[in-house]
């Protein structure tokens, strides 16, 4: 492709408003050498047919207008935990816990000292995850993001770490990228919640070595008019434990990508989403999970429930390479269409190179069941509430995949105050 | 209790009449029963009078207590007492049978202006009355009717209608799928619910189900119409020469 084609045009449009932070320049620079090969991404991309990227890859972020999440209480405000606050991506220390935590050791991106050890990791998981499928806009987050925590767990965590992303300006281009590395047997759960941002670009990168244990769980904010794109790039060693739960009400854009490599043995990861949207909404999931190595599971599970015009997306892949025998891998993308206007979109994928797998995966779109909602009036219970608990219930496996049962009940209290605030 | 009045049933969708003049006068504490061959129109009668969508009333009437259950929505019908024992229960995968039992009693309440039930006496109430039907605990938990037997489905209609306790109990086909055993266990359920304010409407194909439960009395169904109404001893009837001679006997009437 010579210099001159749109899409190199367009790259240099959007790097020529970017400048690099300090800090960790080997691996920016390799990474803007990826971005580079790739290009942008646009609609002829297979994996950017249903989404449109123009607003994430615009020099400036579409202005979205601040929202008041007041109605509810904090997210996660009953739980002990390391609070670290970013709003419109810049770090928040007066509204920050320290950064100390037993069994953690915490750095700023933008602090990581000479001779760190994200000097040889940072953005590695992340350009391990480009193949097959390329993720231009990850690269472009590992060579500019400006700030973010990197994260060695040495030993079980003695409390969760929760990052809240505030969105206070209208204009807010936020670029943040975590590194998460948990030694062999460690064990952390990460909270997220928050808009962020106008336009929030974000990587994380989790190493999970052998034995150790991963929660995430991840709120992604109200503000009707938000951007997001989002990377999730992990890598799992023999025995380890990866969960990742991702709650979605409202946004004008979510692209949530999550990647996931098992290199060793006997390992776990399931990931998770409720996705719900009224409107001008646009939420798409893209997963890619590599089994490389024998007795893995995987298990995604995601859900969406949209209305007037609300849409999803849903691109799932199970790779099975040879050799990862006795691989079971499970999926299921489903959709409750509230209404004719909207729409889901889903490409489930298997490719299978070994022989002795268990593999499946389903897709599903529809209405309520109108006989399950005749049959919950006709004993008394009356029919918003009825419509309510079965969208909860259509959402039940999901949430099911949250294994703290306050956080759970917590997820729960919020799907029904969206579904309360979203009736007609 | 329950007041039908020249009921005229068709399908919203088709031009199909299904219940062509129905009459039907229970009183409080009566049991009714409705036999009749298939498509005779009796389980479209239970879902008009349930507050089922799909169908329109073309003429006719009903009422509950002199309240006019047409104009009322299902959830309001369940409050007033009325309640639906279904042919096939509906399965709801995701809605603990627990939490289903306990929103539909406390919605019903709120309706009716009356206060929550505890959480503490409404488990004690379900256990007993769970007992009583051998629904275990296990069968409390699990998703509402997901992965439950034909006969675990009916004895879970009957829980319900312990405890809502309506006032006006419609039993569809409650015998379909049951053996002998649990025929005889749902039936016990229902004879332990009869009281001098209960009124039932049992259909059935089989004068089975009415050995158990006895009547007080007996409509034959057909072609949308109740075409004749007697004693238990009609059932027997029934049983014995099927419905042929009764519907013989019908269409000569009518050409007279």
């Amino acid at each position: 492709m010579g210099a001159t084609s749109p899409k190199s045009e367009a790259l240099a449009v959007r790097l020529a408003a970017l400048s690099r932070p300090a800090g960790l320049e080997h691996a920016r620079e390799q990474a803007k050498a990826r971005l580079v090969a790739m290009g942008l991404p646009g609609k002829r991309d297979e994996y950017w047919r249903y989404t449109d990227s123009a607003s994430l890859i615009s020099v400036d972020p579409t202005p979205a207008a601040l929202f008041d999440a007041s109605d509810e209480a904090p997210l996660f405000d009953g739980i002990d935990r390391v609070k670290l606050v970013f709003t419109d991506g810049i770090f928040d220390a007066a509204a920050s816990d320290e950064l100390t935590l037993a069994g953690v050791k915490i750095t700023r991106l933008s602090d990581a000292p000479a001779g760190h050890w994200a000097e040889a990791t940072y953005g590695g998981l992340e350009a391990a995850g480009q193949v097959p499928v390329t993720r231009p806009l990850a690269c472009l987050n590992s060579a500019y993001a400006t700030d973010g925590f990197l994260i060695h767990v040495t030993g079980k965590a003695a409390k969760p770490i929760s990052i809240i992303y505030n969105h206070s300006s209208t204009t807010s281009d936020a670029v943040l990228h975590h590194y998460v590395k948990l030694d062999p047997g460690a064990e952390l759960t990460l909270l997220e919640n928050g808009p962020g941002a106008a336009r929030l670009s974000q990587v994380l990168e989790v190493d999970v070595a052998d034995g150790a244990i991963f929660h995430h769980i991840r709120a992604q904010g109200r503000d009707p008019q938000r951007r997001a794109i989002t990377h999730i790039f992990a890598r799992l060693g023999a025995n380890a434990v990866f969960k990742s739960f991702t709650l979605t009400a409202n946004g004008i854009l979510t692209r949530n990508e999550v990647v996931i490599e098992f290199c060793g043995h006997d390992a776990v990861a399931h990931i998770a989403g409720a996705a719900m949207g009224d409107g001008a909404f646009h939420h798409d999931d893209t997963v890619f999970i590599t089994h490389g190595a024998e007795r893995c599971e995987s298990r995604q599970v995601f859900k969406k429930v949209l209305k007037h015009g609300a849409v999803g997306v849903f691109q799932g892949k199970i790779l099975v390479k040879k050799g990862a025998q006795k691989t079971d891998g499970y999926q299921i993308s489903q959709a409750l269409l509230l209404d004719d206007d909207s729409q889901f979109l889903a490409k489930p994928e298997l490719e299978i190179y070994a022989d002795d797998v268990k593999c499946s995966h389903g897709s599903t779109s529809g209405a309520i069941d109108e006989t399950a909602l005749f049959y919950l009036r006709s004993r008394g219970v009356p029919k918003r509430a009825a419509q309510s608990l079965l969208v909860l219930a259509f959402l039940a496996d999901a949430i099911a995949e949250i294994a703290d049962e306050a956080i759970a009940e917590d997820i729960r209290a919020r799907l029904e105050g969206w579904l309360e605030r979203h009736e007609n | 209790m329950l007041e039908i009045k020249n009921l005229h049933v068709k399908l919203e969708t088709e031009d199909k009449q299904i219940l062509k003049g129905v009459d039907l006068v229970i009183g409080a504490g009566e049991v009714h029963a409705i036999m009749g061959p298939n498509g005779s129109g009796k389980s479209t009668l239970s879902y008009v009078l349930a507050g089922r969508e799909g169908y329109e009333v073309t003429a006719g009437s009903a009422t509950l207590n002199n309240a006019d259950l047409l104009a009322m929505d299902p959830e309001v019908r369940a409050a007033q007492g009325l309640f639906l024992a279904f042919q096939y229960p509906v399965e709801i995968p995701g809605v603990g049978n627990m939490n289903f039992l306990r929103t539909a009693l406390n919605a019903q309440r709120k309706t009716r202006g009356e206060p929550e039930m505890s959480a503490g006496d409404f488990l004690k109430l379900v256990r007993e009355k769970a007992k009583a039907l051998q629904i275990d605990a296990e069968m409390l938990k699990r998703p509402v009717n997901v992965g439950f037997s034909g006969g675990e489905k009916k004895r879970n209609e009957i829980l319900q209608m312990a405890m809502l306790e309506p006032k006006m109990c419609i039993l569809d086909e409650t015998d379909s799928g049951l053996d002998v055993d649990a025929m005889k266990l749902v039936a016990d359920g229902v004879n332990a619910l009869r009281s001098a304010g209960r009124s039932f409407l049992v259909i059935t194909h089989y004068q089975r189900l009415l050995d158990h439960i006895k009547p007080d009395v007996v409509h034959i169904m057909a072609a949308g119409r109740i075409i004749k109404t007697g004693g238990p001893e009609l059932a027997l009837e029934v049983e014995n020469n099927g419905y042929a001679d009764l519907l013989a006997a019908d269409l000569e009437t009518g050409v007279k």
